[in-house]
C-alpha cells in the first residue's frame, strides 16, 4: 500500500465516526469535552454553529452518529446479554449543554447592520428554512420566510409531540435564528411559486417538507372515515390544540416514528388500549430502536407481520381492522416480499385507528410550466451537492428535496443551500465549492500530560432518567425524559474515546522499538512487510477486518517495514504517544472547519458582495 | 513509562488459548520503564511465548535481582509467583526454589549488571548444575538505574553517552554459559520478537539451563552513535545463524521445507525445535565450534544471534542428585526428616 495521505480531509475525519456519520459533521467529541468540564454554553454553541437546533435535536434527533460510534465496536458484550455493545448517549449529551448552558445569545452572530440588497424567500419555516436563513441573514441577506402556520418550526413544531420536546425549546431555537433579522412571514401560505417568483426574489429556498400522509384504501376507509385519522395530520392537530381525546381502543397502523409519536400521544389523550400493528417484523421496522422501546415502556404492545385488509364497521361506526398474516421473504437482492402465511385473517377490535404509513412530498402549489422539472416520484430534480432545482435561482432542501428524511439532513441541506444561494449571487460557479478547512493541533502537555483526558473509562452507557409513568401519561405536555443531570452528563461523556484525538506517525522520527505495538490494547499497530491492502489486512496483528475502516500505512522504515496501524478499535488513549521514545507518534486533535455561507465559501474571499 | 493502566478493551478478535487465558491475562501491572525500553518488548516477548505454549500462570514463578531488567517481572505474568531478590543472587534463590518444588516453570530475569557484575559467580554457578530454568539476560551494555555507566558487556572501545571510551575488556555471557555447562544458549534482540519468541518458547520447554542473552538498548543511556549495543548497531551487525520454528509437544508439523536447510532437535519432553539454517557452516549441536564462532564474529564486531547451542540430552540438576519425583515441598516431616535412626544408618555408611 501506499503511505496514507493524513493531509486530505476525509482520512481523519473518517476517523471520528460520528462526525462522519452527522450529515451536519457537527464536531462531536470537541463538544462532549465541553460537556465533561462543564462549559456547556460553549459546548451548545459548538452544536449550534454546525446544527442550529441543539436543544431540539438533543431530544429529537435520529442521531446518525450513534450506529456509527467506536465506543460500540470496543466493549464487550456479556454472556448473559445484561451488558450490551453500546455507543456514547451523544444526542442526550447533546441535550445536556442546551439544558445546562447560561444565556448564549451575547455569543450568537449580530444580525447585519447592512444589508446587502439581496432578497431570498424560503418557503416553509422548518429546519432546513430556517438553517438557510440563519447562515444567510448575518451576511446581509434580506432573507423572508413564508409558512402557512403562525410559528416557525415547521413539522418539529406540528409533528413532534410536546412530551419529546417542549414548546418553549421550539420557541427558544427558532427565536435565535428569527432574532437575525430574519422576516417571518406566519399564516402566509404560499400558493404560487410564479407569483412569488414575479416579485423579484434573487434566490428561492424550497423548505416545505414532506406535507402528505399516505392514506390507506382499503375497504371501509370511505365509510368509517369519521374513526380513521391520517397520522401526521392528526399529530398537528393534537399540537395545535384541535384534538384534546381519542377514544379508549386505538390501533395505530404504521411502524416508523410518527406511529410511535402517534400512539403515544394517544395514550396520553384517553387511549388505554392502544396497539401498534405495523406490516414488517419487528427488526425491519423504520422506527428507531429507542423509540419502540420509549412505545413499549408505556405499555404499546407491537404487533408485526401483519398487513391490513379491511376496516370493519357498523353502518359507518368503526368496529375494528382486519389483518392477513404474513411472513417476510428476502430475494438475492435483499428486495423483501411478504407473503400470506396461509392462517386465518385476525381480526382487532378498536374504536379509532391512525393511519401513519409514510409521507409523500406534495408541490400543488408549484406550477409546473415555469421549468421546475419533477421526477417520476413527484420529486423535484436537484443536484445532489448544490441543491439546485432546474430553475437556476430555485434550490430545495429537507423533506422537500429527496423525501422524508430527519431534522438533521434538513439542517445540512439548509447549509449547503445557502452555500449555494451565497456563491450564486456573487456571481460564483455553484459546482465549484471549497472543501472543509482541516486543522491538526498537537495535544501533547508533558511527558504523560495531554490536552484531553485520555484515560479511558470502563462504565457501561447510562440511562437517561425518566418521569414516573403514570405521571407523565396524564399530561401530554409533560416532558417524559428528564435529561442526563451534571453527575450523570460528566460519567456518559467520560465514555466517549475523544476519536478526534488522533495518532499521528511520523515515519523518519520512528526507530521499529516495538513499544507501541506491545502496549496498544487494541493490537492496532503492526510492523510488518508492505503488501496490498487485502493481502495486509488479515496478516496484521489483529485481523483488520473491517472494510469501512481506513489502514494507516507509514512510509517505508529502516528495517523496509512499514508501520500500519488498523484505525478500527483504536481507544485514542494515546499510550502509544506516552511509550514513543521518539515522538514519532503524536496525539494531535482534528479539527474540521466546514464551509458555510460567507466569505470563506467564496473565490473571491473577503471582497463584499454588491446588490 | 506512562501514569495510566492499560485499558481492559480488548480486540474483538482476542483469542483464548488452550488453557482459557487471552494474551492479555498473561500481563502485568504498566512498565514503569522509559519509554521504548528494550525491555518492554522482551517483557512482550515472554507474554506472547507464554500465552502461546498454553502456560498456566500460577505453573511459573519468575525470579529476579536488581536493576532494570530486574523491576520487569512486575510488567509481565501477573498472575504468577514472583520473588525479586537480592542483587546478584537471583540464581541462588532460583536454585533453591527449584529444589523446593521441581514442578513449577522458572525464570529468571536478570541484567548485565545482575549477571555479569555482582552476579557474576552465581550466574557461573546456576549454570554449570544444570538448574532446570530460563534465565533471560536482558543485556543493553550499561547501568541505566544510575544513569548509564558501562558495564561489564559494554564492548571494548565504545563510547558511552557522553563521549567517553570504554577501555575494559566485554564478558559475553553466552561464551561463559557455554563454558559453564549451559545446554541452552541462545542470543536474541528485543527489536526483533520474529525470532525472540521461539527462542524463548523453546528454552521454557528445555529441561535443563537455558539461558538467553538478549540484547536490549537502552534508550536514555545506548542508544547513540558510539554504542555498540543500540537499535541501528544491532541491527547493521546482526549474524543470525538459524531461524527458529518451535513446535511444543501436541502440535502438529506443518510447516515445509526444502532438503538440507533444516536441523531438527527433539527435546526431552517432545517438543522439536526446527531450525532454519541462514549459515551453512553452523551446527548448533557443536559447543566447541559454537564458543569459537562467537569469539571470531564479535572480533569482527559483529553479533552473532539465533539458537547456539542446544544438548538434546540435557541433564538437570534434580536427575543428577537423583532425588524423588515428588516436589520436596510436598512431602511431609517424617520423610525429610527420618529420625536419629535414620541418620545413623547414614554415618554408618560412611566410617
Amino acid at each position: 500500500m501506499k503511505p496514507t495521505d493524513i493531509g486530505a480531509p476525509d482520512y481523519f475525519h473518517k476517523v471520528v465516526d460520528c462526525q462522519w456519520a452527522c450529515p451536519a459533521h457537527t464536531p462531536v467529541p470537541e463538544y462532549i469535552r465541553l460537556i465533561a468540564a462543564g462549559r456547556y454554553s460553549e459546548a451548545y454553541m459548538v452544536n449550534w454553529v454546525s446544527n442550529v437546533f441543539p436543544g431540539i435535536l438533543g431530544r429529537t434527533c435520529d442521531r446518525p452518529c450513534e450506529p456509527a460510534c467506536r465506543r460500540s465496536r470496543v466493549e464487550d458484550e456479556a454472556a448473559d446479554g445484561r451488558e450490551r455493545k453500546e455507543p456514547v448517549a451523544i444526542c442526550r449529551l447533546k441535550r445536556v449543554a442546551a439544558d445546562y448552558k447560561q444565556d448564549i445569545r451575547p455569543l450568537l452572530p449580530q444580525p447585519a447592520k447592512e444589508k446587502n440588497g439581496r432578497r431570498v424567500a424560503c418557503i416553509g419555516g422548518g429546519p432546513a428554512s430556517l438553517t438557510v436563513a440563519r447562515d444567510l441573514a448575518p451576511l446581509g441577506y434580506q432573507v423572508v420566510i413564508y409558512d402557512g402556520d403562525a410559528r416557525a418550526g415547521g413539522m418539529m413544531r406540528t409533528q413532534i409531540p410536546k412530551f419529546r420536546l417542549p414548546e418553549a425549546i421550539i420557541d427558544e431555537e427558532t427565536g435565535y435564528v428569527l432574532g437575525l433579522g430574519v422576516d417571518f412571514r406566519g399564516g402566509e401560505y404560499v400558493n404560487s411559486l410564479k407569483n412569488l417568483l414575479a416579485e423579484g426574489y434573487d434566490a428561492v429556498f424550497v423548505g416545505s417538507g414532506a406535507p402528505r400522509g399516505h392514506d390507506l384504501d382499503i375497504p371501509g376507509r370511505k365509510a368509517a372515515a369519521k374513526y380513521i385519522h391520517l397520522g401526521i395530520d392528526w399529530l398537528a392537530s393534537v399540537a395545535f390544540g384541535h384534538t384534546t381525546s381519542i377514544s379508549k381502543r386505538v390501533i395505530v397502523l404504521g411502524g416508523g416514528n410518527t406511529a410511535m409519536d402517534c400512539c403515544r400521544s394517544s395514550r396520553r389523550l384517553g387511549g388505554e388500549d392502544v396497539k401498534v400493528i405495523v406490516r414488517s417484523g419487528f427488526e425491519q421496522m423504520k422506527a428507531s430502536s429507542w423509540e419502540k422501546e420509549d412505545a413499549m415502556h408505556e405499555g404499546i404492545p407491537i404487533l408485526n407481520n401483519l398487513v391490513p385488509k379491511a376496516f370493519t364497521h357498523n353502518s359507518g361506526r368503526l368496529t375494528g381492522v382486519t389483518f392477513e398474516k404474513v411472513r417476510a421473504v428476502f430475494d438475492e437482492q435483499g428486495r423483501r416480499s411478504l407473503i400470506p402465511t396461509g392462517e386465518p385473517d385476525a381480526h382487532f377490535e378498536c374504536d379509532e385507528v391512525l393511519v401513519a404509513v409514510g409521507q409523500d412530498n406534495a408541490f400543488p402549489w408549484i406550477e409546473r410550466d415555469i421549468g421546475i422539472e419533477f421526477d417520476r416520484w413527484g420529486l423535484p430534480k436537484l443536484d445532489e451537492r448544490t441543491l439546485q432545482s432546474t430553475v437556476a435561482n430555485v434550490f430545495f432542501g429537507g423533506d422537500a428535496a429527496f423525501g422524508p428524511k430527519n431534522i438533521i439532513w434538513a439542517v445540512a441541506h439548509g447549509h449547503e443551500a445557502a452555500v449555494s444561494i451565497d456563491r450564486l449571487l456573487n456571481g460564483e460557479d455553484i459546482a465549484a465549492r471549497p472543501a472543509p478547512m482541516t486543522h491538526l493541533i498537537s495535544q501533547k502537555m508533558g511527558i504523560h500530560a495531554w490536552r484531553y483526558d485520555n484515560a479511558i473509562s470502563a462504565d457501561r452507557r447510562l440511562r437517561v432518567p425518566l418521569r414516573d409513568i403514570s405521571a407523565a401519561l396524564k399530561n401530554i405536555r409533560i416532558e417524559v425524559e428528564l435529561g442526563f443531570d451534571p453527575q450523570l452528563a460528566f460519567k456518559e461523556a467520560q465514555r466517549c474515546l475523544n476519536c478526534d484525538v488522533q495518532t499521528v506517525f511520523t515515519s523518519k522520527l520512528c526507530i521499529e522499538c516495538d513499544a507501541c505495538m506491545d502496549i496498544c490494547p487494541m493490537d492496532s499497530i503492526s510492523f510488518t512487510a508492505n503488501g496490498e491492502e487485502n493481502e495486509l489486512r488479515p496478516r496484521l496483528r489483529a485481523p483488520a477486518l473491517n472494510l469501512s475502516q481506513d489502514l494507516y500505512v507509514s512510509e517505508t522504515l529502516k528495517t523496509g517495514r512499514v508501520m500500519v496501524k488498523d484505525e478500527d478499535v483504536c481507544l485514542h488513549c494515546g499510550l502509544c504517544a506516552e511509550r514513543c521514545p521518539t515522538g514519532a507518534w503524536d496525539m494531535q486533535k482534528f479539527l474540521l472547519k466546514m464551509t458555510y455561507a460567507g466569505a470563506g465559501c467564496r473565490s473571491a474571499g473577503m471582497q463584499p458582495a454588491s446588490a | 513509562m506512562t501514569y495510566l493502566a492499560k485499558p481492559k478493551l480488548h480486540h474483538p478478535s482476542l483469542a483464548k488459548n488452550r488453557v482459557g487465558y487471552t494474551r492479555r491475562d498473561y500481563e502485568g501491572r504498566i512498565s514503569t520503564l522509559c519509554a521504548g525500553c528494550g525491555h518492554d518488548s522482551i517483557s512482550a516477548a515472554i507474554i506472547q511465548a507464554c500465552w502461546e505454549l498454553d502456560i498456566e500462570p500460577h505453573r511459573v514463578a519468575k525470579l529476579s535481582g536488581i536493576g532494570c531488567s530486574s523491576k520487569t517481572p512486575d510488567y509481565f505474568l501477573g498472575n504468577s509467583h514472583g520473588f525479586n531478590t537480592v542483587h546478584g543472587r537471583m540464581p541462588s534463590v532460583l536454585t533453591g526454589a527449584y529444589l523446593a518444588n521441581r514442578e513449577l516453570i522458572y525464570l529468571g530475569v536478570s541484567g548485565d549488571g545482575d549477571s555479569a557484575s555482582i552476579g557474576l559467580g552465581q550466574f557461573a554457578h546456576v549454570m554449570r548444575r544444570g538448574v532446570n530454568m530460563t534465565y533471560l539476560v536482558e543485556n543493553n551494555g550499561v547501568y541505566g538505574l544510575t544513569k548509564g555507566q558501562f558495564s561489564a558487556t559494554a564492548d571494548k572501545g565504545s563510547k558511552s553517552k557522553k563521549g567517553q571510551t570504554n577501555n575494559d575488556a566485554p564478558i559475553d555471557l553466552v561464551t561463559l554459559a557455554l563454558v559453564m555447562g549451559a545446554t541452552f544458549v541462545a542470543r536474541g534482540f528485543s527489536g526483533d520478537k520474529s525470532q525472540l519468541v521461539p527462542l524463548i518458547r523453546a528454552a521454557l520447554a528445555h529441561q535443563g539451563a537455558a539461558v538467553i542473552d538478549i540484547l536490549s538498548p537502552c534508550i536514555a543511556f545506548n542508544n547513540h552513535g558510539g554504542s555498540t549495543k543500540s537499535y541501528d548497531y544491532v541491527r547493521e551487525h546482526n549474524e543470525a545463524v538459524n531461524r527458529l520454528d518451535f513446535f511444543p509437544q501436541r502440535e502438529e508439523i506443518t510447516a515445509e521445507y526444502g532438503a538440507g536447510e533444516v536441523t531438527e532437535v527433539r527435546q526431552h519432553d517432545g517438543s522439536v525445535v526446527r531450525l532454519r539454517k541462514l549459515h551453512a557452516d553452523y551446527d548448533p549441536g557443536d559447543r566447541i565450534r559454537a564458543m569459537s564462532y562467537v569469539q571470531e564474529h564479535a572480533a569482527r564486531g559483529e553479533v552473532v544471534t539465533g539458537l547456539l547451542y542446544l544438548d538434546s540430552d540435557a541433564c538437570d540438576l534434580h536427575q543428577q542428585l537423583d532425588t524423588v519425583e515428588a516436589p520436596l515441598n510436598t512431602l511431609g516431616a517424617a520423610e525429610l526428616c527420618p529420625g536419629l535412626a535414620a541418620l545413623e544408618k547414614i554415618n554408618a555408611s560412611l566410617r
